[in-house]
């Protein structure tokens, strides 16, 4: 295979910052190569200068041996770079041709040659396997997994040599990520190159050949994978043995019964019959749509059950479902859990009411206590990494100490390091007698994090499960196979 | 498999003009609904809805509004607004009957539009090079015509040829040669957005002007055009209404609330305010459930303010309308 990609040297610096010193990656055609780091290792700055979005302060890019430098966006795209964003940068009100071919229409004198356009794109995606959408779908209408499709197609349309994909799974379901992993690998036996930048460990194993880790902006190694075990690559992203991902699980049984629903529905879920126990993490399985984000929403109140028996007394809002002692930590907590231009402080006492829980010593306290590091009240959140950020969403919530917690995807964007410690702070706040619910779409997580399992699936509870169950007996619950 | 594509994408249209999940759809269904209404009021009042002449009245209104409103919605989709309509409404008139006194019909329209684009072009390049919002780039235009206009005039002034005159009241059958001339401009202003690349831009650069730079859309470009393009239909407006009063006023686009007007007849239509979604089709329906809704009043005789309020209330009932289907996709 030859080379497709050379980075040589590569350093690059922001005021007050070095992000990156003398990195080189190399890959090859037809390669899956994935990219690793914690948050703040120079991961997305180095995907970003291969972009064009930013202009190395040093080192070269070599395309198929050919040295390029790129000064915006589209120079590296007319190269055969694409790039697909976590945040997928399609236009959702447009049909799928018509972002597939975004910017370069297929046009005479200025008129757009529709049915050309609609009938490329349809080949592309035969290529690339059956979809239940098509070319005049309007994007709005699809998944993100289908979404995705589309920005793949995108990136075939423009005969992308190197295809980066920055975190693809973070937004999927468990089933979705098989079909991310077919493009993938079809991408590949095509000749492209794939740089794959991700979290998740295991889906590096599935799909890479070499990995590349980074670490303070600066490369540790590029290893083939077939050499390394887990536990390298943990240790060598975050430079010491993390020997056990998962904190140890409640030490005492667990207490009193903080929250029994019987018969709960609403128009997404039914028949919903839960218990939770002071001190005990209850994990939630199941499919995208399963209906997981709606229980806790109902349960919170902020799409409350319409129908059933509850204790306490069954939320109607979010009011409510506050004064009643739950909390909520969403699945988005960029547009859901924080306001992003404002402080620390103000994001913390978001939820704070009364003059005791809103006192200036109290919300130090709260920052040490979910170890916010540093734990600096004045800084604007946005500014925070996402590990950090989902500290203060706990924070905030803990401000009214609530008996019961709703972590909805608690670590989704949240690098390796800062996941253990809300992992270690999820378990800590059962241990102080919260009862706590947790969905996650990472099966390792989910498993080693709860007490034990509810699965749902169609809106419904498809079933239990005790402590520790294998992979394979929560997805059966979930897909109803 | 390539069957299987080929079948989905035969079956599906794109939903959009008159389609079932059109954003258009409500306004023509509520416009419907008018008629049946008005045609109800109007013969419980003891007057005749289908007359000649009520129809050939509702089209007269329509046309110098439905004129500036295809502008507008070519602004609005690109994520822009036009607020100086109103005043270069009046200005347009002015000069074309100002131009058309001295220099003849053509040197007239040439004039205005000319004024008209460079407006536009002013519009724009103040909204793309000095970064200044449109709502405050087209009101900071509009207060300086307003001056100009006042400064200069104290009535109406110049005057318009009879041969220029019968665009305002000439009609074939039952439809004026105005509402013609706005159907014109609209269906231009269809083709533009559903069959050209700029078009496909305007879209592009309204539903997100991020993702429309990095796919190598120039996005500022096409802001300035559509404003130029705005005022252009402004200016044709202005050489209505002139054609109309036989001369040029000051206040006839500001007494005639143009610039509101055209954006309520807009978002009336289903078009996003936000931009990147919409078109002109929902647009027309727009200006003509107002042209309705305002024979309706005047057959009544209800006086002006309660005419205000229902106004005031099916834009708002409209866009609650709208911002409920979109929550329920």
């Amino acid at each position: 295979m030859g080379r497709m990609l050379r980075m040589t040297g590569i350093g690059k610096s922001f005021p007050g910052a070095r992000v990156l010193s003398d990195v080189d990656l190399d890959v090859a055609a037809g390669e899956v190569h994935a990219l690793i780091g914690e948050n703040g290792a120079g991961k997305s700055t180095l995907m970003k200068i291969l972009a064009g979005v930013h202009r190395p302060d040093e080192g070269t890019i070599e395309l198929q041996g050919k040295a390029v430098e790129f000064g915006h966006p589209i120079d590296a795209r007319r190269a055969g770079v694409s790039i697909i964003y976590q945040e997928l940068t399609l236009l959702p009100e447009r049909t799928v041709a018509e972002n597939v071919f975004l910017g370069r229409e297929p046009a005479r004198r200025g008129l757009v040659d529709r049915e050309a356009m609609e009938k490329a794109t349809a080949l592309l995606m035969d290529e690339l396997g059956e979809f239940s959408f098509g070319p005049r779908d309007l994007v709005a209408r699809l998944s993100v997994a289908q979404q995705q499709v589309v920005e793949i197609v995108k990136a075939l349309s423009v005969d992308a040599r190197i295809v980066v994909m920055d975190e693809p799974t973070a937004a999927l379901a468990e089933h979705e990520v098989e079909l991310l992993y077919r493009l993938v690998r079809q991408l590949s036996e095509r000749g492209i190159a794939v740089l794959y930048i991700s979290h998740r460990l295991r889906e590096i194993f599935e799909l890479a050949d070499r990995v590349t880790v980074l670490k303070d902006g600066a490369k540790v190694a590029t290893v083939p994978i077939d050499q390394l075990t887990t536990a390298d690559l943990v240790r060598m992203m975050v430079g010491r043995d993390v020997t056990d991902y998962y904190p140890a699980r409640a030490t005492r049984e667990a207490g009193d019964v903080l929250l029994k629903v019987s018969g709960g529905g609403n128009d997404r879920l039914d028949g919903i019959d839960l218990e939770l126990r002071a001190g005990e993490i209850v994990g939630v399985a199941g499919l995208q749509g399963a209906g997981r984000t709606e229980l806790a929403k109902a349960l919170f109140g902020a799409e409350p059950f319409s129908r059933g028996e509850m204790t306490p007394k069954r939320p109607r809002s979010v009011q409510e479902g506050i004064a009643a002692g739950f909390g909520l930590v969403t699945e988005d907590r960029k547009s859901e859990g924080l306001a992003l231009h404002q402080s620390v402080r103000d994001n913390a006492l978001l939820v704070a009411r009364t003059r005791g829980q809103r006192s200036g010593a109290k919300v130090l306290d709260l920052l040490k206590r979910v170890r916010l590091a540093p734990p600096s009240p004045e800084k604007e959140v946005r500014l925070l990494s996402g590990g950090n950020q989902q500290k203060v969403v706990l924070a905030k919530w803990l401000t009214v100490a609530p008996k019961v917690l709703l972590f909805d995807e608690p670590t989704r964007g949240v690098d390796v390091g800062a996941k253990a410690s809300i992992h270690e702070l999820v378990r800590e706040l059962a241990e102080d007698g919260m009862a706590v619910l947790m969905i996650s779409s990472e099966l390792p997580e989910l498993i080693g994090m709860s007490d034990r399992i509810v699965v749902l699936r169609d809106g419904r509870i498809a079933g239990h499960l005790p402590a520790n169950p294998s992979e394979e007996a929560v997805m059966h619950l979930a897909a109803g196979s | 498999m390539t069957q299987h594509i080929a079948t989905l994408w035969a079956k599906r249209p794109t939903p959009r003009g008159l389609a079932v999940d059109s954003p258009a759809r409500p306004v023509f269904l509520a416009l419907g609904l008018m008629l049946v209404v008005g045609w109800l009021l109007f013969t419980i009042d003891g007057g005749q809805f289908f007359s000649q002449a009520n129809i050939v009245g509702i089209q007269q209104r329509s046309a110098a509004l439905g004129i500036v409103a295809v502008g507008q919605t070519l602004a609005i989709l690109a994520g822009s607004l036009d607020l100086s309509v109103a005043f270069l409404i009046s200005l347009s008139s002015l000069i074309a009957a100002e131009t058309m006194a001295e220099y003849g019909v053509l040197a007239g329209i040439g004039a205005t539009l000319v004024v008209s684009a460079v407006v536009g072009l002013v519009n724009g390049l103040v909204i793309t090079r000095l970064k200044v919002h449109a709502f405050i780039a087209t009101l900071g235009v509009a207060l300086i015509i307003k001056g100009v206009l006042e400064s200069r005039y104290d009535g109406p002034a110049g005057h318009v040829p009879e041969s220029f005159q019968r665009i305002g009241f000439d009609r074939i059958g039952p439809v004026p040669v105005s509402a013609l001339l706005w159907l014109a401009i609209a269906v231009a202003a269809w083709f533009l957005l559903s069959r050209t690349t700029l078009g496909y831009r305007i879209f592009a650069v309204g539903g997100d002007p991020e993702v429309a730079r990095l796919s190598g859309v120039r996005t500022d470009r096409v802001i300035v055009t559509t404003h130029v393009l705005c005022s252009l239909a402004a200016g044709a407006a202005g050489l209505l209404l002139a054609a109309r009063l036989g001369a040029g006023a000051p206040t006839v686009g500001t007494d005639g609330g143009y610039d509101l007007e055209s954006v309520a007849a807009v978002v009336l239509g289903g078009t996003a305010l936000a931009g990147g979604r919409g078109g002109v089709a929902g647009t027309v329906g727009g200006v003509l459930l107002l042209a309705v809704l305002d024979s309706s009043f005047n057959q009544l005789e209800i006086n002006s303010f309660a005419k205000d309020v229902v106004r005031g209330v099916v834009l708002v009932a409209a866009l609650a309308v709208y911002a409920r289907r979109r929550y329920a996709r």
